[in-house]
């Protein structure tokens, strides 16, 4: 009998890609992407059949472990937020270049709106830049689905499958039809050197090779399962919508509308030309950047009426709703009650307790007697330090920037310069930052505020944890200018004191504040309690 | 038939515990649900909400449109507050009536209360002291849940206790006879 279960969307394809045979799962935490690499870390099946699942230090190492497995000839999963796909882009379109041998398939979980991003880069891009085939998801189901299919694409056009998703289908829960798993590949390296080795001589043939196969790209998107066309009976307005806004535009839009839904790129041109036929005017509603409205202006040219995010009649940022579709076909009620009066904003915080917190206190301190101070912030729980009533911190651009953003400073003349940075965020992208500052003596001060795990996502093991202090010296850190604290209130006076000292340092000073994260502290007391009161029933 | 319920909450108040225990009745009721909850950031005291839509036709949108919602369901009120754009002409407010202040400009709460007691069709209920008489002090939005079973035409209590049941089983017996024991004290606050 098929089994329904009731899945998230990053869990759907989680399952999807266990069943579909991977051998490891390869990921940096990132909202909304997480929970696909959580699945798997938990799944019976995934465990019993020894799936390589551990949590890499960035988005680019596990873009590069997972091209290892497929260059072994094993199928690989790679997992990420949008802006990781920044981080491992190099890896990334360079496999469309050697192509792969196991299936291949890159996950980029994009975050319209930015509900918890510092951007809403749209990941389709990367897909076209680097010529390889994209999959979007609609829904759960398709999430589902997609794996096999997915895994199946990669292996017979030789070419990692970027797998795009956005926030609202990530994090959204619905029933899944699953079926059965099938085996992992067999070992079988790829002997083909001339694809594997990027020199000069043997790239131009393979970038050659990738130009050629776009064709194969385009019927593959053409004949897509995923890509359908329906005509209405009264063809005026065609609709094309992208994964997710089909099911705002079903939901919406007349019961008889000429839909073109799109899931598979690249753009299916003649399908798109169909529609256009047939209709007289194209609306095209999309998730994200107006990716596909772009294109098929060029396709059909300027006389034919192309509208979407670009011409106003969607909204050009923020992920789409029902009511912004509505509005789009000019029906939808609108409100009924209107917006609230006793109403206030409420911003998310730094938990009680927080570690972060009194790393911020006692920073607060010793700059209230530095007007010039400029404190160079990071990615991660502590962001929220910008905000009342610690108002700490004057930069968060992306993950790692801290460091290097106050070394900038630092030798343009800001005086003090200090870098705030967690733990996971050091690892990912902070070293070699650090080495930088170290290298070239760079007058900062720079607190690494070590909670013992990735907090902001939920607590995931952070891959630097007891390390930290070995890793600074061994860049450079002097001894001397090197610090591990408790961040409690209790040592308030003692932390402001080395702070006080090293920012009169003109070199490279680190501090270390270490405290476990009071949300991973609460679970693994609760997990105590609830083992113990199992105990006591049995 | 089609229930579409917006839950809110602060990060932490434990909405997603009753939206487990919805889906999981939902799904064994052969019903179609969409969930879509919030994540990340947003669960740091923050606010946070999620759209519940259960039918018994397949779903389109992962999202509640304006003016449609059939429920607020709410762990506070200001929070039940926030989503009244999204209720419907008919739609009823089930919430907390204690603020959970973490934030300076919190409204007074009288005025808070006033408007919320000039909507419609509400119910606003003390949850965490009926839950704290009940000594089942961590069970407060079990009481909310009981309170919306109410207004839930589209599964009965005992479909919601099978699923408290189902859902919290793996806790042991003390934390779903306090569940249960909260779910009914909600489902009987209202008349």
């Amino acid at each position: 009998m098929e089994e329904k279960r009731l899945l998230l969307g990053d869990e759907a394809v989680a399952l999807g890609a266990i069943h579909a045979g991977i051998s490891g799962v390869y990921a940096y935490p990132g909202t909304p992407s997480t929970e696909v690499t959580e699945f798997i870390q938990n799944d019976p099946l995934a465990r019993e059949s020894g799936v390589r699942s551990r949590w890499c230090t960035n988005e680019k190492t596990a873009m590069e472990a997972a091209l290892g497995m497929s260059y072994a000839g094993k199928r690989a999963l790679v997992c990420m937020k949008h802006v990781g796909m920044n981080v491992c882009a190099d890896a990334f379109v360079n496999s469309a270049i050697t192509g792969v041998n196991g299936g291949l398939v890159v996950l980029a979980a994009d975050d319209p709106s930015m509900h918890s991003s510092q951007n809403e880069q749209d990941s389709r891009f990367y897909g076209r830049f680097a010529m390889v085939p994209i999959l979007e998801p609609a829904d759960q189901q398709e999430c589902y689905d997609m794996q096999a299919f997915a895994f199946m694409l990669s292996e017979a056009l030789r070419l990692p499958v970027l797998l795009r998703m956005v926030t609202r289908l990530a994090h959204s829960r619905a029933a899944v039809s699953v079926g059965s798993p099938q085996p992992q590949n067999i070992l079988h390296p790829d002997e083909d050197r001339g694809r594997w080795v990027l020199l000069p001589g043997n790239a131009r043939r393979r970038y050659a090779a990738l130009v050629e196969s776009q064709p194969k790209l385009e019927a593959a998107a053409e004949e897509s399962p995923y890509n359908t066309l329906s005509l209405g009976s009264k063809p005026q307005l065609g609709v094309i919508a992208a994964g997710i806004a089909a099911n705002y535009v079903r939901e919406v839009a007349p019961a008889d509308i000429s839909l073109l839904k799109v899931s598979q790129y690249p753009l299916p041109a003649a399908r798109v030309r169909s529609l256009a036929e047939a209709c007289n005017e194209i609306l095209v509603v999309e998730d994200g950047q107006p990716f596909i409205e772009e294109q098929v202006r060029g396709l059909l040219g300027a006389g034919y009426p192309v509208t979407g995010r670009l011409t106003g009649r969607l909204p050009r940022t923020g992920e789409l709703n029902p009511d912004h579709v509505a509005r789009a076909f000019g029906t939808g009620g609108g409100p009924v009650f209107q917006t609230a009066k006793n109403l206030a904003p409420r911003p998310p915080q730094l938990c009680q307790g927080c570690g972060h917190r009194d790393v911020y206190a006692a920073l607060n301190q010793v700059l209230a007697d530095y007007p010039s101070a400029r404190v160079f912030g990071d990615i991660g729980c502590y962001t929220l330090g910008a905000l009342p009533p610690f108002r700490a911190i004057h930069s968060c651009v992306d993950m790692g920037a801290s460091i290097t953003m106050a070394k900038g400073a630092a030798d343009a003349g800001v005086h003090p310069a200090v870098a705030v940075i967690g733990d996971s965020t050091f690892t990912h992208s902070g070293m070699t930052s650090l080495l930088d500052a170290v290298n070239d003596n760079a007058a900062v001060t720079v607190i690494i505020s070590d909670n013992l795990t990735t907090a902001m996502t939920g607590g995931q093991d952070s891959a630097g944890t007891h390390k930290y202090e070995a890793i600074c010296l061994a860049l450079g850190v002097e001894r001397e200018h090197l610090h591990v604290v408790v961040p409690l209130p209790a040592n308030m006076e003692k932390i402001a004191g080395i702070i006080r000292k090293e920012l009169e340092y003109k070199g490279v000073s680190v501090i270390i504040p270490q405290r476990e994260c009071m949300q991973t502290l609460a679970r693994k007391q609760r997990l105590r309690k609830a083992e113990g009161g199992r105990q006591h029933e049995d | 038939m089609k229930t579409d319920i917006k839950l809110s909450g602060v990060g932490g108040q434990g909405i997603l515990s009753i939206a487990t225990v919805i889906g999981q009745a939902a799904t064994s009721a052969g019903l179609h649900l969409k969930q879509a909850e919030v994540h990340g950031m947003s669960q740091r005291g923050g606010d946070v909400q999620s759209d519940l839509r259960l039918s018994d036709q397949a779903i389109c949108s992962d999202q509640i449109a304006l003016g449609t919602a059939d429920l607020i369901v709410s762990m506070e009120p200001m929070e039940a507050l926030r989503y009244l754009p999204w209720l419907g002409p008919d739609g009823v407010v089930v919430t907390s009536s204690r603020p959970f202040v973490n934030i300076p400009d919190y409204p007074g709460e009288e005025a808070l209360l006033a408007e919320l007691d000039s909507l419609p069709r509400v119910a606003r209920l003390d949850i965490e002291q009926k839950a704290r008489d009940l000594g089942a002090p961590r069970s407060a939005n079990m009481v909310l849940l009981g309170m919306a079973a109410r207004h839930m035409t589209i599964l009965t209590p005992e479909q919601l206790r099978a699923a408290i049941r189902a859902v919290f089983s793996a806790k042991g017996r003390k934390v779903v006879e306090d569940n249960i024991k909260a779910f009914d004290a909600g489902y009987e606050s209202i008349q």
